[in-house]
């Protein structure tokens, strides 16, 4: 398995070339570049020649090219003529932030998202199964942004439990008390994340609740049922292992999702991490910054995939990847 | 009579359709002796595998019901509630399933599988019911049973899954097993090999087997009596060799007249005429073959039928049977 891991990891290279040349191809056909409009306009026409020169700007498409994308493989994205900082220093912030803040809401996607699916499957047409079902619909039917605006008016406005975005304080960061700090990170990360995990069940719920009905009427479990096994046996053993297969392998896939397409819960919530740095940056021009994401958004996405597989292979023993 | 192992009385199982119950068994009354072969032969929907299911009712309880009697070993099985039934259920009647391929669990090793019956009807330690397990796959004909035990079924071919599901019918070495069409998932070499091996076991427990088949050729290999079962009725009973020397009910006769004999110069097959009515469309009064022998007078059917024994132990249902001939034979 491992080999193909390896492979896989190989492959990663061409589409990695890909992807680059498409973004800088993109986002060189942007009118404009780091220098226009930003520049002091009494500056003399020489003197912006020569920075021109200086930063690289005059080169051929192909050179800048092969020196942009050699600096990612070094690690060196470049640098951001908006925050005029590199803008490996700036995702790397930002990074962290996004990073916990997904690892948050992927663990209460999953607290939220298999009991429930598992009780719609359980109590298929029971009022019970109804009521998550119209749950479902609602959270499916909901725009990420009307949701996010709700929970911010129900919960930080109007009843005040947690702050309204941002992701901590700053009179607590001047303290400076290590356990104080985190604990306000946590206490600024659960509004985004319980938004996040809300629409994040969804899927988890439909697929958990149609495996287990599919499940409960197969042939295995007639068979289980014709040996004597107890049905809470069956259910446990037969029914619940099989159904959670799938919703394992999906793991991975939410994990992409939140890393990557958060992008409107960060924005929303005003949280500092890598969606909303994606998103100023987009109305800001910043495309170095924009470049470098969308690499590191296609990174994430693949290996998440790759991670998808992996898992699948370990908790059903049919799929073996060769 | 002692040698009655489990008798069936007045079964019907009804099915819900839209608020509605249907009786896909409709009043079958069997009795099935201590070691014996004993076969139920019908064409696809005329309530075999729902009347075998019904014997520990199996079925889904929330769409069906099942009134009658089915007794065994003293006592009603139709009125246990569900973990008593589950102390029955595999250790004194075990069924096999039709499609191997699905009648095990994917993800579990065959090895436990088989254990799983031994877990909830012995005492057995680990260690024993390891080796019981792996003895059983021996005696199913495992070249390797160490091996198979430690298997996932998809690593199985479709003749040793089979194997396998024998395998775990037989764990608690049943009174009764109840193999719903075993061979019909199956290729015809494979077939074979697998009722050898069930009338091989059948001998050696001396345990009984109800057989659900539509393949004749399976009866005539197998079965010491044959039950003829046509839209949720037994239509003929009888012990197999009176059944294939001297068919007696149209319905008999017709499915003995389709099989093609090897070497018969025939343009077409002889098939039965129209299919079995759905439940909801299923006549409920008079002979219910009549509407697929629509040459024969009417008269000849009972208005109430019922069973007519032309030979000792040899049962027919409706009074049709007497005057019966086939369409191309004209009238008699």
């Amino acid at each position: 398995m491992w080999k193909t891991v390896l492979r896989r990891i190989l492959i990663l290279i061409p589409q990695l070339i890909v992807i680059s040349f498409g973004v800088f191809l993109l986002s060189h056909l942007m009118p404009g570049d780091a220098l226009s409009g930003r520049i002091d306009p009494s500056l003399d026409a020489a003197a912006i020649e020569a920075q021109r020169e200086r930063l690289g700007l005059n080169n051929p498409w192909y050179v800048r090219y092969i020196d942009w994308f050699g600096g990612m493989l070094t690690g060196d994205f470049g640098q951001s003529f908006i925050h005029r900082r590199p803008v490996t220093e700036i995702i790397g912030e930002r990074a962290v932030n996004t990073f916990w803040l997904a690892i948050v809401t992927l663990i209460l996607t999953y607290l939220i998202a298999i009991p429930l699916g598992v009780l719609a499957g359980r109590y298929k047409g029971a009022v019970l199964d109804k009521s998550i079902l119209i749950y479902t619909f609602i959270a499916l039917s909901l725009p990420t942004l009307v949701l996010s605006i709700l929970m911010i008016l129900l919960f930080a406005f109007n009843l005040g439990w947690f702050p309204s975005g941002g992701s901590v304080s700053a009179l607590i960061i001047s303290e400076g008390n290590t356990l104080v700090i985190l604990m306000n990170r946590i206490y600024h990360m659960i509004l985004p994340a319980v938004t996040g995990a809300l629409l994040g069940t969804i899927g988890i719920i439909f697929m958990l609740r149609a495996n287990i009905i599919d499940r409960t009427y197969s042939e295995y479990v007639l068979m289980a049922r014709s040996k004597g096994v107890p049905s809470k046996v069956i259910f446990n053993k037969h029914i619940l292992r099989n159904s959670l297969i799938p919703a394992a392998s999906g793991f991975s896939l939410v994990l992409v999702f939140q890393l990557t397409g958060a992008l409107f819960i960060e924005m929303m919530f005003q949280y500092p991490g890598m969606g909303q740095l994606f998103f100023s940056s987009i109305l800001m021009r910043d495309s170095a910054v924009i470049n470098a994401l969308i690499i590191i958004f296609s990174v994430i996405a693949a290996g998440g995939m790759l991670l998808s597989d992996i898992i699948l292979t370990i908790v059903d023993p049919r799929i073996r990847i060769k | 009579m002692d040698d009655i192992l489990l008798s069936i009385n007045n079964l019907r199982t009804s099915f819900r359709i839209d608020g509605q119950y249907y009786a896909a068994v409709d009043g079958v009354s069997i009795d099935i002796m201590h070691n014996e072969v004993f076969a139920i032969v019908g064409e696809s929907g005329c309530g075999k595998s729902a009347l075998s299911l019904s014997i520990t009712k199996l079925h889904n309880m929330n769409y069906t019901r099942i009134e009658g009697e089915v007794n065994f070993n003293g006592q009603n099985l139709l009125d246990l509630n569900e973990s008593k039934l589950n102390k029955v259920r595999g250790k004194d009647i075990s069924v096999i399933f039709q499609d191997p391929l699905t009648a095990l669990n994917p993800v579990i090793r065959v090895g436990p599988q088989i254990e799983e019956s031994l877990t909830y009807h012995t005492n057995m330690n680990k260690k024993e019911k390891r080796d019981r397990a792996i003895k059983l796959l021996s005696e199913v004909g495992m070249v390797n049973p160490e091996l198979t035990y430690a298997s996932f079924p998809h690593e199985l071919s479709g003749g040793m899954r089979q194997r396998a599901t024998i395998a775990v019918s037989l764990a608690c070495s049943p009174k009764l097993i109840i193999a719903d069409e075993p061979t019909t998932a199956l290729d015809v070499t494979i077939q074979a090999q697998i009722l050898d091996l069930l009338r091989k076991l059948q001998k050696e427990t001396q345990s009984s087997i109800i057989l659900i088949t539509h393949d004749l050729g399976v009866v005539a290999e197998m079965a010491d009596r044959v039950a003829v079962m046509y839209a949720g009725q037994i239509v003929e009973l009888a012990s197999a060799n009176d059944l294939f020397k001297n068919p007696q009910h149209p319905y008999t006769r017709s499915l003995l007249a389709s099989i093609p004999n090897v070497g018969e110069d025939l343009h077409r097959l002889n098939a039965i005429k129209g299919i079995v009515p759905t439940l909801m469309y299923m006549p409920r009064e008079g002979c219910r073959f009549s509407h697929r022998t629509p040459w024969i007078d009417g008269s000849m059917h009972e208005e109430n039928p019922d069973y007519h024994e032309v030979r000792p132990n040899h049962f027919v249902f409706c009074t049709c049977y007497k005057d019966f001939y086939f369409e191309n034979e004209g009238g008699a």
